[in-house]
């Protein structure tokens, strides 16, 4: 195994075309651990922390462009975006303890597909987008269509994601992300709710709604956000998006929570998440 | 293995070495440079024993790779005291017997001076989350709390 740490988007492509069995990183905590359990070496591990597109943020032109290998506690810690996402900010937070906070990127957490990754359901509520190198040149993507199973992803051989984007955060709009696990920190989530709403004073004129860990990828629940737009947030409408949650759930039985657990927790978080995110549309979080 | 030539600072030094591009930044430091304070509780993140400090911010060494710390100003356990005075943290631990088994002990101390370094002041719930990546088998975590929260009380004295 070879380690090498380019210092652009060119010569990684490069590289991955030219060493079959290469594989790029960001934080390796994912990608060391698997190495570790017995998943195979790779040929070339190729650091993406040394492009300095992979790791900047940029506010600007009514957007966001964040690089993909940016450590998620350098977002956390950018109160410019902490306060215009929120929620993404709270979920890109929950990844892991400090250590792994500094290391942990959204590239990785993406690209690793785990159903329970964190990042997914508050990017996906968001829609962001990325942007992806590959042999020709780059093309775009939103989050939800890379990943396509647990571990699966769309990404061809070679490519690798160089940053994501985001619109700002439109007027009367906010969001919110929460988890369940077993303990307090330190944990994969057994369910995770994503949640954007747009206010028009006390009725919900856009929803997104996306939930983790409840099937083998994130999925948005169009009926609970149809349930939603034109009503205000009464214990009715409440209600009625909560069960559409639970019944969108495909969930797995395991040590962390069973079926019939995880289907009525992902109807509670959502109504959790679309009460805070209701109150962060309407009284601002700036 | 390919191996690659690695220049840093570990606690103040410069440092040359070369390095199996497999290994971690752990092994390279306990059997490279004989630091053996870093300890390998998990090799997988989870249990923080391996905790240093690169470039300010807390890592584990155990997920980084050896050549990954090329320019880098490294910490390690080693590090943080000044010469044959021990850092307060290590002289509260002492005195809180806030060890048992000792090797949780290295990882614990780097965290908590991680989180000192950033917030001189942190509320008992602040020092529980800061040191949620770092875990004990033996004392029960109250004893690494109060010593963690009696050396931030020396360290503002100082500071004063
Ligand atoms: C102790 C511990 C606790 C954790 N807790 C959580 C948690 O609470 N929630 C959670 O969601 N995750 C958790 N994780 C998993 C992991 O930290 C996250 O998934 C993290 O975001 C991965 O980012 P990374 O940069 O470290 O990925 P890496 O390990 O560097 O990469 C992961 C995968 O993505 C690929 N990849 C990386 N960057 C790119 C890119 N730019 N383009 C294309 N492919 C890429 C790699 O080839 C690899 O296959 C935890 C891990 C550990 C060790
Ligand atoms: S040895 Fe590194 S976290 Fe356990
Ligand atoms: S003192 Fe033994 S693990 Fe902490």
């Amino acid at each position: 195994m070879r380690y090498v740490a380019p210092t652009s988007v060119d010569e990684a492509r490069s590289l991955l075309v030219d060493n079959p069995g290469s594989r790029v990183f960001a934080g390796a905590t994912d990608l060391i651990p698997q190495i570790r359990a017995g998943r195979p070496q790779p040929s070339v591990m190729v650091d993406l922390k040394r492009i300095d597109r992979l790791t900047s943020v940029s506010h600007r032109d009514g957007g966001w462009a964040i690089g993909a290998a940016t450590p998620t506690a350098a977002l956390t810690a950018n109160p410019e975006f902490a306060t215009m996402f929120p929620g993404l900010s709270e979920a890109s937070g929950l990844i892991g303890s400090d250590q792994i906070q500094n290391r942990s990127s959204w590239g990785g957490n993406v690209a690793n597909a785990s159903p329970a990754a964190d990042s997914v359901p508050a990017l996906v509520a968001n829609d962001a987008q990325v942007v992806i190198a590959s042999a020709g040149g780059t093309r775009t993507a939103a989050v939800d269509e890379i990943i396509t199973g647990p571990g699966q992803t769309s990404l061809g051989d070679g490519e690798f994601i160089i940053e994501f984007t985001l619109a700002d955060m439109a007027a009367g709009t906010s969001d919110a992300y929460l988890r369940i696990i077993p303990r307090t920190e330190m944990d994969i989530a057994v369910v995770g709710a994503g949640v954007r709403l747009t206010m028009d004073g006390p009725t919900v004129a856009a929803a997104k709604i996306v939930l983790g860990a409840v099937a083998p990828t994130a999925i948005r629940v169009g009926e609970a956000e149809a349930a939603l737009v034109g009503n205000t947030l009464d214990e009715a409408t409440l209600a009625e998006a909560a069960e559409a949650a639970s019944a969108a759930c495909n969930p797995i039985n395991d040590k962390r929570g069973t079926i019939e657990y995880r289907r009525q927790v992902a109807g509670v978080l959502t109504k959790r998440c679309l009460l805070i995110a209701a109150d962060r549309a309407q009284n601002g979080t700036a | 293995m390919n191996r690659t030539h690695v220049n840093c600072t570990v606690n103040g030094d410069d440092v040359d070495f070369l390095a199996a591009d497999g290994i971690s930044l752990l092994d390279a430091l306990r059997d490279e440079l004989g630091l053996t304070g870093s300890k390998e509780g998990c090799g997988t993140g989870d249990c923080g024993a391996c905790s240093i400090l690169i470039d300010g911010k807390l890592n584990c060494s155990c997920l980084v790779l050896a050549p990954e710390a090329e320019g880098a100003e490294i910490v390690t356990v080693e590090g943080i005291a000044d010469g044959d005075h021990l850092h307060p943290l290590q002289q509260t631990f002492l005195e809180g017997a806030a060890l048992q088994c000792g090797i949780c002990t290295p990882g614990f101390l780097v965290a908590a001076k991680a989180l000192l370094d950033t917030n001189p002041d942190p509320t008992e719930t602040e020092i529980r989350y800061a040191l949620a990546g770092n875990l004990c088998r033996c004392t029960g975590y109250d004893k690494i709390i109060r010593s963690v929260q009696e050396a931030a009380v020396q360290l503002r004295e100082v500071a004063k």
